[in-house]
């Protein structure tokens, strides 16, 4: 049964001192996925990784790769390889030493390093960049390199800390791909973190979204989108208009969400059965569940004022402000270039069902919203 | 990097430039006596006394015989208004390096100094009918021995004995040569003038050191680490200056200066005027005030060791005459060895004997 | 100075640039290369008699003559190289705890404790191992005490102790580039090396020493030069059997007066450490300018 899973972890803690890094993560990765951990900057996924990798050692928890517990083993003799933030390839050697480092290691024969650092390179699509040095390759031939340094060694596990980080906004996008086909095509193990959503969605097979320390939610990318479970994972994943509120009366399907800034939302009691009046309550809509002059659901109807148009192609996306409360809100705005005439000062009507509205319970108890 | 360094290398040298003209400054300001001595000859509270009556200020720099020269040397005598080398390292680097110019004798006050001291001083010193120096303080060197450990110590070579191994020290210098020499009954100066019997006198001596070496524990260079040495016991016999000898008396009645059986070798040391001396009225002044028996007789306290000033000895301190009588017996005073003055060569001739000597394993 | 774009701007900027430089011509010339100048030429006579000097090559022929001068030459330089290496064995595992284990206020506390010795002067610091190794010293007290040894040891005027006193005269001028170096080295191209399988020994051969190697260098040649430039350490410590080669330099000149044949040991002593320093340079593959900059 555990060989099903090329990792799993169970009730890992870290702490450092009084502060504790990672609390209780229990996680169980299937052979060949792409596994990504999103998370913002300080919420322990990077220690996480540490300790996958063996340069940190858990407070109490236990690591299983393949199968059997790993703690105790280190870095070196454990049977997974990272690919670091900065890829630190090693400048003193030019890419096939660089490649073939890891074989050296293990005491291969000159032969099988040779070809074993060939056939990887040719994997990578860089034939022929063995006898270059570090410093003459792109952005992008380094990340390559990175990893072919790792696969060479043919890893239970690769794992990649934020490896896309340094490059810019074009070559992190076409890396994206890339980097999805290649796990697609080797079919190893990625675990890969990230603070970047939409790398996390793009690439991964499921994405464990961590906060504190904590996983708030592991699912397939679609699952975190469209159903998340807890206010930080509807904030952290996606673009959201974001209210606080209290639960009104309800009305036949119809729970009313008082803003106390003024106004109120309605949401679904299909999609909410537990909400009890009084509760106070974190408010999401998404700006493409919006319509602007449109038909569909008027659950919602706001009567606003256009600040900003934000033409970004495709994405694009105009910031209003309600008129009657003056909430600023972003709305997006249809791919078939309907409003592409929208100019600030513009009126419009936005509608939206109250089965998009999503509602989580406020402070200490996010469960009971689910 | 190398501007860096050049823009702080730049503001030194501005500072230097800066304190040299600060001192220019004083120098115009107040007359200075710049005086270049022995340790203990030229004692603060003399030096305050000739500052009292004179309104001149010295400035003392300590130095050795061999520093002394070498210091003159670089400067073509310049630097020091007087200086006080030993009487036998006067001609031979006067007609070498030409750092030192005559003595007006007439400006000195023959009276105060004990005559035939200054009439053998005046001999040895004289070039070219020309004198360049008068006698200041006198002592010998000869062996320093704890009398309990190491009693049978007569005579240099005794500190080669192999009951004494590993507690014994002297210079690597030429004294120790000379030493050595006389006791294993040759007489080096005698040789002076003929280059080819020193040389076998040094290569017998040579031998003798080299055999002599496992003997030592270190070759002593300043007098008060040999001091140390022997006020710890890790030192027993040594060949030393009389002063130390008697300072450690002072502090352990067992330790004190013994007078070699073939005969101390005695030294002079000299006023002599630098070249380029700037303020000679002051050397002048200097010289008499400090050959006052008084004023003699607190230098002997501070350097310990006795002048050529006539009459001191009534104000110098008892203790030290005893101690001086009691290494001295009169025919051992009679036998002290004065050095002549060292013909030039003889030096790099030695040179080479020590250099052979040091560079001798001795285990 | 040369560059053409500059040449519109004419004599001004040239002349800015000169007297910008003249701190550092001035001492270049004034301070280095006139001495060094007066130094070959004094070297390169004979003294005839009183004053009257000879061009003669003398002074060279008999160092090579003179097999003493020959064997001080040789062991210096033997026993420099061999301090040299013994402050790199050391101060590498030294520099590379302050460097990457050391984190925070230790890390400058252990640097500044390496520096305490250095601020007081070379003589005091020798004289201080004088007091604990000699024969009624420290150590050789407490060996007594402790009933270790039954009499006095001397543990001064020895090659050992020359060795000891050496390394650690040196050990800051090998730690402060070693660390710099180091402290330059990305900690995860070190991680990387253990995750790819390499083991401490494999990771310093193979990622650390090739990166710091620089550091290596320059601290070596630091090293190496004040050995064997040293004075005060070999004289002090060495006793009866010291023989270093800047003592027969201070020695010609200062108790011989032989200015000649000083000079022309300081020529051949300049001759020899560019010499080593030179080799060192080629085995290890380093060039001067990687290494000073």
């Amino acid at each position: 049964m555990a060989d099903q899973f090329d990792l799993e972890c169970r009730d890992v803690v870290k702490k450092f001192d009084a502060f504790t890094a990672v609390d209780s993560v229990s996680l169980t990765i299937p052979k060949g996925s792409f596994f990504s951990i999103l998370g913002p900057s300080g919420c322990g996924k990077t220690t996480l990784l540490r300790m996958l990798a063996g340069f940190q050692t858990p407070t109490s928890g236990d690591i299983l790769i393949k199968g059997s517990s790993v703690l105790g083993v280190p870095p070196n003799r454990r049977p997974v390889n990272m690919v670091f933030q900065h890829l630190a390839l090693f400048p003193m050697m030019n890419v096939s030493e660089n490649v073939a480092y890891g074989l050296k290691r293990r005491g291969a024969d000159r032969a099988t390093i040779e070809k074993k650092v060939s056939d990887t390179l040719a994997r990578v699509g860089l034939p022929d960049s063995g006898p270059k040095q570090i410093s003459q390759l792109s952005g992008g031939q380094k990340q390559r390199i990175a990893i072919a340094r790792c696969l060479v060694l043919e890893p239970a596990v690769l794992l990649l800390d934020e490896p896309l980080g340094a490059l810019d906004l074009k070559l992190r996008e076409h890396m994206k791909v890339e980097l999805k086909q290649l796990q697609h095509e080797i079919g190893t193990t990625f675990v890969y973190i990230t603070h970047d959503q939409s790398e996390a969605l793009v690439m991964s097979d499921q994405v464990a979204v961590m906060n504190a320390g904590r996983f708030e939610q592991v699912g397939a990318p679609q699952d975190l989108y469209y159903n998340p479970h807890t206010a930080f994972v509807a904030g952290f994943v996606g673009e959201s208009n974001r209210w606080k509120g209290t639960v009104g009366m309800t009305h036949d399907d119809h729970i009313v969400i008082n803003l106390p800034t003024g106004g109120a939302v309605l949401a679904s009691r299909k999609t909410h059965p537990t909400l009890a009046e009084g509760q106070p309550v974190d408010v999401f809509v998404r700006p493409e569940a919006i319509a602007i002059d449109g038909q569909g659901e008027t659950d919602n109807a706001i009567a606003a004022k256009v600040d900003n148009v934000l033409f970004n192609g495709a994405a694009s996306s105009v910031q209003v402000r309600d008129k009657a409360t003056g909430h600023e809100m972003t709305v997006a705005l249809p791919q078939t270039g309907a409003f592409a005439n929208l100019k600030s000062g513009d009126l419009v009507n936005l509608t939206w069902g109250a089965e998009q509205t999503r509602c989580f319970v406020a402070a200490e108890n996010q469960e009971a919203t689910a | 990097m190398s501007k860096k360094h050049g823009a702080l290398r730049g503001s030194l040298l501005g500072l230097t430039a800066l304190a040299g003209m600060a001192m220019l400054g004083a120098n115009a300001q107040a007359e200075e006596l710049r005086l270049l001595t022995w340790g203990g000859y030229a004692p603060d509270d003399v030096v305050e006394m000739f500052e009292k009556e004179t309104g001149i200020d010295v400035e003392v720099t300590l130095s050795n015989n061999e520093d002394m020269i070498s210091k003159l040397r670089a400067t073509g005598g310049g630097g020091f208004d007087l200086a006080q080398p030993s009487q036998d390292r006067i001609s031979g680097a006067q007609l070498e390096y030409g750092i030192y110019k005559p003595i007006d004798l007439s400006k000195i006050d023959a009276a105060k100094f004990i005559p035939s001291m200054l009439e053998a001083t005046k001999k040895n010193t004289t070039l070219d009918g020309e004198v360049y120096g008068v006698p200041h303080v006198w002592g010998t060197s000869g062996l320093i021995v704890d009398m309990t450990k190491a009693g049978d110590v007569k005579d240099y070579t005794d500190l080669c004995n192999a009951d004494i191994s590993g507690k014994v020290s002297y210079r690597l210098k030429r004294p120790t040569l000379i030493g050595f020499a006389f006791a294993m009954g040759m007489d080096p100066f005698a040789a002076y003038g003929d280059e080819a019997k020193y040389q076998e006198i040094l290569d017998a001596v040579e031998k003798k050191l080299v055999e002599c070496k496992p003997n030592v524990k270190t070759y002593w260079e300043g007098g008060d680490a040999l001091l140390n040495l022997v006020r710890s016991g890790e030192v027993v016999a040594a060949m030393a200056w009389d002063t130390g000898g008697w300072k450690l008396n002072n502090d352990n009645a067992d330790i004190t200066f013994v007078a070699p059986a073939s005969g101390a070798l005695g030294w002079i040391d000299t006023f002599v005027l630098p070249r380029k001396s700037e303020n000679e009225d002051a050397a002048y002044k200097w010289i008499n005030f400090v050959m006052q028996p008084e004023i003699a007789a607190k230098i002997t306290a501070s350097a310990g060791n006795f002048t050529a000033s006539k009459g001191a000895d009534e104000f110098a301190d008892d203790k030290l005459k005893a101690q001086f009588q009691g290494s001295f017996p009169a025919e051992a005073l009679d036998n002290i060895k004065w050095y002549p003055t060292v013909p030039a060569g003889l030096e790099t001739l030695e040179g080479k004997t020590l250099d052979r000597v040091k560079a001798a394993q001795s285990n | 100075m040369t560059n053409p774009a500059s040449s519109g701007t004419g004599g001004a900027v040239r002349f800015g640039a000169l007297l910008l430089a003249m701190p550092l011509l001035l001492w270049l010339f004034l301070l280095v290369i006139l001495p060094h100048v007066d130094l070959l030429l004094v070297s390169l006579r004979e003294r005839i008699s009183y004053g009257k000097y000879e061009f003669s090559l003398i002074n060279y022929t008999e160092f090579f003559v003179e097999p003493l001068y020959w064997n001080t030459y040789i062991r210096t330089a033997v026993m420099s190289i061999m301090a040299t290496a013994l402050t790199l064995l050391i101060g590498f595992p030294v520099s590379y705890y302050i460097a990457k284990v050391m984190r925070g206020k230790g890390k400058n506390v252990l640097f500044l404790l390496c520096l305490i010795p250095f601020w007081v002067s070379e003589l005091v610091r020798t004289f201080g191992w004088m007091i604990l190794l000699r024969e009624s010293g420290v150590i050789s007290n407490f060996l007594q005490w402790a009933g270790i040894a039954d009499g006095p040891v001397e543990m001064l005027y020895n090659d050992a102790t020359i060795m000891v006193g050496l390394v650690y005269t040196s050990m800051l001028f090998m730690v402060v580039p070693l660390v710099s170096v180091l402290d330059s080295l990305d900690d995860s191209l070190i991680e990387a090396g253990y995750d790819l399988g390499g083991n401490a020994f494999t990771v310093t051969r193979d990622i650390v020493i090739p990166h710091a190697m620089p550091g290596i260098a320059s601290g070596c040649i630091v090293v190496f030069m004040l050995t064997l430039g040293n004075y005060l350490t070999p004289n002090l410590l060495g006793g009866k059997d010291s023989l270093w080669f800047t003592e027969q330099i201070y020695t010609q000149f200062i108790t011989r007066f032989n200015w000649e044949s000083g000079s022309a040991f300081g020529f051949l002593l300049l001759v020899l450490s560019s010499m080593i320093v030179w080799i060192g340079l080629k085995l290890s593959r380093q060039t001067l300018s990687e290494t000073v900059s």
